[in-house]
């Protein structure tokens, strides 16, 4: 019988990425003695193995087998848990995500850091323990070539092996199938009959099998599922006169591989940083694959819950079409009631599918434990984080998009925020600087806090370096928090010197693009030495959204609840003409630019001029302009299409949305619309000069 | 009705009389259409559905042969007028006319579109040896989205090329 392993490789992968995570975030926890973490990353470690093993991912086996003999010193109190030993274990673990990300795309991986780290890791086992012959050999093939051989196995099993569901009979059978097999079992260790655990195995064996052709390897395989719950021992008896020479063999390796191992350390810090600079299109890359196809794991309860309310909807239909058979006046009643709780079941449903796709926001959390510790070790700053709000659940895809932007915010918050420890003394702070990643529920959106304990944003050298940049003039007086957008304008960086972290000058203004792609906003707050918070602004999800239904001549439009500051009446008095075509609308203070909807989409509408319509004011992008539009329909939650899957993308219109009665309404894309308006008002200047000019001629 | 009764209605399959279909060896099934006094056609089996003409929803500053959108159970199907497009004839919108759903598989990706025409006509069996070559034609319809000319009868009709109208939107 063949099954096609390759249909379960997908899973594999996801799998090993959450042992890596898994692994990850335990190392940076790991403690002296803390055999409970220790046990899970050599669980996780266990099963990268043994899956990579299963689909003949030989490269990654390997690697994974040397991480686990050394987890498995650590496990036996072999040894010492030392911060070298937990830093080459995350070297390791970014080494495996290396091969399994190589793996996923199909490309390739840095073989030499592989490499490196393998030795590395063999230097590491063979410091502890001098006299254990370094794990198996990656070539085993002079063990292939064999004759009529005689190979004496013991095996000596764990006490607990048949309750992992091992059962030693089904093992010795697959042996008999390499060969002729006799087994001595050794009762010593069989405990008095009244202190016997029947469910424990206290028998040891010593195996002999005859066979012409079976190999090393071959018994090995027979013993893979459990040859970390038992003492293997697997010998030749012809070829025991061997052993001194391969110990020799090893003694030599040992020798190359610590020559190897200091020119290693020596180029170690340079090659992470490489890896650091790349990391960002890697992972950009990345993500993309996964918006394709990709699947989510879900709670059984969210599934059940799922279930209960088909069920419910099943019977609701069942009553209503009941009602239906032979309707008549009286039963008007109920089927207004039937109909309710369709819409209730209906609204249930759609709250638990969206669930489905909600995950907490741990997920992205993750990886700033790590990110931390690598940053606090390179800058030198003693750096703690904390995580708040980790259960917050969050839109798959959002989710997905939103991890880059928050690595960035958070690499400058280390960067720029945190200050190095004299100073922090010196201004009378504790040495150890906090960031605190806080995630919550407001409204209908998520929030997330990186909130610093640092310096503050100089408002002084933003100022300036604005100035100088040419961003604003020099004469103008902005406010504080005015002053702060501006770190968010392209070309923005106050680092007096650019380092790898953070400060080549992309980056806050794509973070804050990648966030309002999302549909979010970002703010900032800042005290002078007493740190400085960024509010990341999101909505759950990306299907749904609340919108206010707007009509403008004859079509129907859907404006986001999230954009909408207010909407209001034009008086005719509070309406002001300027600079040519503009018209400015008086809004307590501020004056509001009024964009008319109906000639920015070509449309005749029903009042066209600005002082019988009503106005939708709209915020994006720190502007606030007003919508013109016809009539104020419904407000209700709209399940966004997207327009590009058979047409293409419209300037003005972020997707589309099925009305009740079946008909389409376009759903607005707010902010581009002020940059269709600004547009506009350019191409109609520019228009206006070209007259002007050909006047001039004529 | 339920559900047993209805089966029961429905004839066995070997009772079944596989008649008026012609089974072609080597060629194709085309669907024709009428665009004014014009023939045309395309591979039957691209075609979703054909819908009466309802107003779909305006896209906003769409091009004039971009009528707008459709709900078409849950997709968004926009719908391109191929008399606008093609500039064949005048576009009216009477109870005849017809949308014609495609759906348009290319490599890169599957899109679904309706396309206003006067009339659905026929369905021809067209082998591929019938098909010319429209050396020297040049008319209103680009060359990539004509597949060939084929005779029926004394009528000459136009294949489309269903794949090359993925980018008839633009």
């Amino acid at each position: 019988m063949s099954v096609d392993l390759s249909q379960f490789i997908p899973s594999f992968l996801e799998e090993s990425f959450e042992g890596l995570e898994l692994m990850e975030s335990s190392l940076l926890n790991l403690e002296q003695g803390d055999d409970e973490t220790i046990n899970s990353i050599f669980r996780a470690a266990h099963s990268i193995k043994g899956g990579a093993g299963t689909f003949g991912f030989e490269h990654v086996t390997e690697f994974t087998h040397l991480v686990e003999t050394l987890l498995d010193e650590m496990r036996d109190g072999r040894r010492e848990i030392q911060p070298n030993d937990v830093e080459l274990l995350l070297v390791s673990v970014d080494c495996m995500r290396m091969m399994i990300e190589a793996i996923r795309d199909e490309g390739d991986y840095e073989q030499s850091k592989i490499d490196d780290t393998y030795k590395l890791l063999e230097i590491a086992l063979n410091q502890n323990n001098d006299t254990s012959t370094p794990t198996e050999s990656p070539d085993d093939s002079k063990d292939k070539q064999s004759s009529n051989a005689t190979w004496i196995i013991e095996f000596i099993p764990e006490h607990h092996l048949v309750q992992t569901g091992n059962d030693p009979i089904l093992l010795f059978n697959a042996l008999a199938d390499l060969g002729e097999v006799t087994a001595n079992a050794n009762c010593k260790e069989l405990p008095a009959i009244t202190d016997i655990d029947p469910e424990e195995l206290y028998l040891s064996w010593e195996l002999t099998l005859k066979s012409s052709w079976a190999t090393e390897q071959d018994i090995k395989e027979v013993f893979e599922w459990v040859e970390d719950e038992c003492q293997l021992i697997i010998r030749q008896d012809s070829k025991l006169a061997q052993d001194g020479e391969v110990k020799q063999e090893v003694e030599q390796q040992r020798e190359e591989v610590s020559t190897v191992a200091t020119s290693f350390e020596e180029n170690k810090t340079p090659s992470i940083d490489v890896n650091e600079a790349d990391k960002e299109p890697a992972s950009a890359k990345s993500s993309k694959a996964k918006s394709e196809g990709g699947s989510i794991r879900v709670g059984v309860d969210k599934v059940d819950s799922l279930i209960n309310l088909v069920g419910e909807l099943v019977i609701t239909q069942s009553m209503l079409s009941e009602l239906g058979n032979d309707f008549n006046i009286s039963k008007l009643e109920r089927l207004t009631s039937g109909l309710e709780q369709l819409l209730q079941n209906t609204k249930e449903l759609q709250e638990s599918v969206m669930r489905i796709r909600m995950l907490p926001i741990s997920f992205a959390f993750n990886r700033f434990p790590r990110l931390i510790h690598d940053l606090s070790k390179k800058t030198g700053k003693d750096i703690e984080l904390v995580l708040k709000g980790e259960q917050t659940e969050l839109d798959k895809t959002v989710m997905e998009q939103i991890s880059d932007p928050l690595v960035h915010l958070v690499r400058n918050a280390v960067d720029h925020g945190i200050e190095p420890s004299d100073v922090r003394v010196a201004n009378g702070k504790p040495k150890k600087g906090t960031i605190i990643l806080d995630a919550y529920h407001q409204g209908g959106s998520i929030v997330i806090e990186i909130r610093d304990d640092g310096g503050g944003i100089n408002r002084e050298a933003v100022y300036r370096k604005a100035v100088e940049k040419g961003i604003i003039d020099e004469s103008t007086t902005l406010s504080d928090s005015q002053v702060f957008e501006l770190i968010f304008e392209p070309g923005f960086s106050t680092a007096k010197e650019i380092s790898d972290i953070s400060g080549r000058g992309v980056g806050m203004d794509v973070v804050k693009r990648n966030i309002q792609a999302l549909g979010g906003r970002i703010q900032v707050e800042s005290e002078p030495n007493v740190g400085s918070t960024f509010r990341v602004n999101l909505p759950l999800t990306l299907a749904i959204l609340d919108g206010q239904l707007v009509r403008v001549g004859n079509e129907t439009y859907i404006i986001p609840l999230i954009t909408i500051v207010e909407s209001l009446q034009v008086k005719p008095e509070l309406i002001n003409r300027v600079s040519g075509d503009m018209v400015l609308y008086r809004l307590r203070e501020d004056n509001v630019p009024v964009i008319p909807i109906f000639k920015l989409f070509s449309l005749s509408a029903e009042h066209e001029s600005v002082e019988n319509s009503l106005l939708v004011v709209v915020e994006a992008e720190g502007l606030k302009v007003g919508l013109m539009v016809d009539d104020l329909l419904a407000q209700q939650q709209v399940v966004i299409k997207s327009l590009k899957d058979n047409y293409h993308d419209v300037d003005g219109i972020s997707g589309a949305t099925i009305l009740g009665d079946g008909s389409v309404a376009m759903i607005l894309d707010v902010p581009g619309i002020i940059q269709m308006a600004i547009g506009r008002k350019m191409q109609i200047g520019v228009r206006q000069m070209m007259s002007s000019i050909e006047g001039v001629e004529a | 009705m339920d559900i047993q009764t209805l089966a029961a209605e429905i004839p066995d399959a070997d009772q079944t009389v596989i008649e008026e279909i012609d089974f072609i060896s080597n060629g194709k099934q085309f669907l024709m259409f009428n665009l004014g006094k014009e023939l045309y056609a395309v591979d039957i089996l691209c075609v979703e559905e054909i819908r009466s003409w309802e107003e779909p929803t305006k896209i906003p500053n769409a091009p004039s042969y971009v009528k707008g959108v459709i709900n078409i159970r849950g997709l968004i199907v926009p719908i391109i007028d191929f008399r606008l497009k093609f500039d064949v004839c005048a576009a009216e919108y009477i109870d005849s006319t017809v949308v014609m759903v495609l759906t348009i598989e290319t490599d890169e990706a599957t899109k679904t579109m309706g396309f206003v025409v006067d009339a659905v006509s026929d369905v021809i069996d067209v082998q591929d040896d019938d098909i010319r070559a429209d050396a020297g034609f040049v008319g209103s319809i680009p060359q990539e989205n004509v597949q060939g000319l084929v005779n029926v009868n004394e009528r000459v009709v136009t294949l489309l090329n269903v794949p090359a109208l993925q980018h008839v939107d633009v």
